[in-house]
């Protein structure tokens, strides 16, 4: 087995090396954020100078921060609702219009953020949500309602019927059956749903963009820029990486500690696809 | 919800024709969200911006009257139209061939289950976790000639006399973003590949074993082809992607150095808010629409083929 290990060393280096090419990055820029710099909030020694500058600028990081959390859980609540009710009646209901609706949610993804951002703009101001994290969320969640739809259909495909029908013949309704026996056998899916729709909303950068005007609604990835944008005479590194660390290290941990949900989540999907 | 959910079994008091009728309209009720949510914030915004797109239509005026020909017929005009189209090819294919090339790599690394490959899977995804836009932040401070660490690296081993400017001209500020979005995105077609490899059944390459085919030959051979729905979808994720490409240039290179890395939705956004002109931008975003999906049928009419083997 020994001569098996040496021929093994070189792709040990060959990957080991790509994984720090992947790491070097994420760890440069959490040192970066606390390290000395001239012209940042950090410039004696190490410390979180940088995130102070953060807390202080314009509405403050605490408002970014709500902000953010705001449009997020608009998005994650508003996409799991509609497409666990959505993949419930794809899965287990015939109706008519059905594979039209369908097919029609898949061809959201046909078309490109840009194109459909400029009529949302005006559209939005017409209902009222211009300006608004709620709009803005909601506008999220439409995007998500793909991935989402197309991942719950599956998942409660896969519940074997025989499940539900014992729970029919006890009296059941077909709300109790979802609630009772069909969300609990898909916990994986579920995970999986929420966790993509918070990442989609948490980061998007191009949304905001163009919906929130306001400089107090804007969320941490529009705030990060304007600060950048806006420094007069040197340019904020410092402060401007501790912001990506701000913005990272949620993600990071979620994506890491869920990982092993959305994977089974991914891998099901594939058997089923 | 109470107000769909029904109380009775199969059966129990309507017959079998009732109980199928009731079954569908609360199917309709159970779809009615979704039916709004893609109504409301999809099938509306997609007319408006075709009647946008034909119309003279300002940011702070709003709708003026129709402007037809005008939109559409203008947009080659543009300065920056064709070289952003440009640009935009070249970079789609770029980070296209690296993407898919760089994924399957990974995905043939960790794709034996191990602590090594399971912790190189959970490296190679990380960055997915990252969003973009702080991404391209993360990379424009990165880059920098104040704080970035590249250039005291490779001049510190020797490898250059002088500092490189990693966004200062028109390649080096492409290679950049192009290495931004491979360290970003790679792991999500690793994901994508690593699915596929691992719907290809066991037995297959333990027979190519028997056989007597080498690693090369296998390879060639029984993987690839088999991995042709994954590598399919792999290409049109990757292309439809960076063709929508905005938050990296725009936060990385700003389009910089002298308009050299702009992209189409760079300048949609461009048209819409800075020169305030939405009935033209909208007009750009139908060429884009226009375009994506005809290279989308192109390519579901030739998976739709029988692999040619």
């Amino acid at each position: 087995m020994k001569t098996a290990g040496w021929t093994r060393t070189p792709s040990y280096v060959l990957t080991g090396g790509l994984a720090i090419i992947f790491l070097f990055p994420l760890v440069w820029s959490a040192i970066a954020s606390v390290s000395p710099q001239p012209a940042t909030g950090q410039v004696d020694g190490y410390g979180l100078g940088n995130y102070v500058t953060l807390l202080e600028f314009q509405a403050g990081l605490g408002q970014f921060l709500l902000n953010s959390t705001i449009i997020s859980a608009v998005t994650v609540v508003t996409t799991l609702a509609v497409s666990i009710l959505g993949g419930y009646a794809f899965a287990k209901f015939a109706f008519p219009g059905k594979d039209i609706l369908f097919l029609g949610t898949l061809a959201i993804l046909m078309v490109p953020y840009a194109t459909l951002l400029i009529p949302l703009y005006v559209l939005l101001r017409t209902l009222g949500l211009g300006d608004s994290l709620v709009g803005l969320g909601l506008v999220l969640a439409m995007y998500q309602l793909p991935f989402a739809t197309y991942m719950m259909r599956i998942s409660f495909e896969a519940v074997p019927r025989e499940l539900e029908e014992s729970a029919m013949v006890d009296g059941a309704g077909t709300f109790q059956v979802l609630r009772r026996i069909l969300m609990p056998a898909v916990v994986p899916g579920l995970i999986t749903v929420g966790l993509f729709a918070f990442l989609a909303a948490w980061n998007d950068f191009f949304g905001p963009l163009i919906l929130i005007s306001d400089p107090d609604k804007q969320p941490l990835p529009l705030a990060i820029a304007v600060l950048r944008q806006q420094t007069m005479g040197a340019i904020d590194y410092g402060a401007t990486e501790a912001g990506v660390i701000v913005m990272a290290v949620p993600c990071l941990f979620l994506f890491v500690f869920l990982q092993r949900y959305y994977m089974r989540g991914f891998m099901s999907g594939a058997i089923k696809g | 919800m109470n107000a769909i959910s029904d109380r009775l079994a199969p059966g129990r008091l309507l017959g079998p024709e009732g109980w199928r009728r009731r079954r569908t309209l609360i199917g309709m009720g159970y779809a009615l969200p979704t039916a709004i949510m893609v109504a409301v914030f999809f099938i509306v915004p997609l007319l408006l911006v075709v009647q946008m797109s034909a119309s003279d239509w300002t940011l702070l005026s709003g709708d003026r009257g129709l402007n037809v020909p005008e939109n559409y017929a203008d947009l080659g005009s543009g300065r920056l139209f064709w070289p952003a189209v440009e640009f935009t090819i070249r970079y789609t294919l770029i980070v296209t061939v690296l993407l898919i090339a760089l994924g399957l790599l990974m995905a043939l690394v960790v794709q034996e289950s191990g602590r090594w490959s399971g912790m190189l899977r959970t490296v190679f995804l990380l960055p997915l976790a990252v969003g973009l836009a702080a991404a391209s932040l993360l990379f424009w401070g990165f880059y920098s000639n104040s704080i970035g660490p590249l250039n005291p690296m490779l001049q510190g081993a020797g490898l250059i006399e002088s500092p490189i400017s990693f966004l200062g001209t028109p390649t080096n500020a492409l290679m950049s973003t192009v290495f931004l979005i491979v360290w970003k995105f790679a792991g999500f077609y690793m994901l994508i590949l690593l699915v596929g490899l691992q719907s290809i059944p066991r037995d297959i390459y333990e027979s190519a074993a028997l056989d007597g085919a080498g690693r090369w030959s296998t390879f060639r051979h029984i993987t690839l082809p088999l991995l042709r729905p994954a590598l399919a979808l792999s290409l049109i994720l990757a292309v439809t992607g960076s063709l929508l490409a905005f938050d990296q240039f725009f936060l990385l290179t700003k389009g910089g150095p002298d308009n050299t890395t702009v992209t189409i939705v760079q300048l949609i956004y461009r048209e819409a808010f800075q020169l305030q002109d939405l009935g033209k931008a909208a007009a750009i975003s139908i060429v884009l629409l226009v375009a994506l999906l005809a290279l989308n049928a192109l390519w579901f009419r030739s998976l739709r083929k029988p692999a040619t083997e």
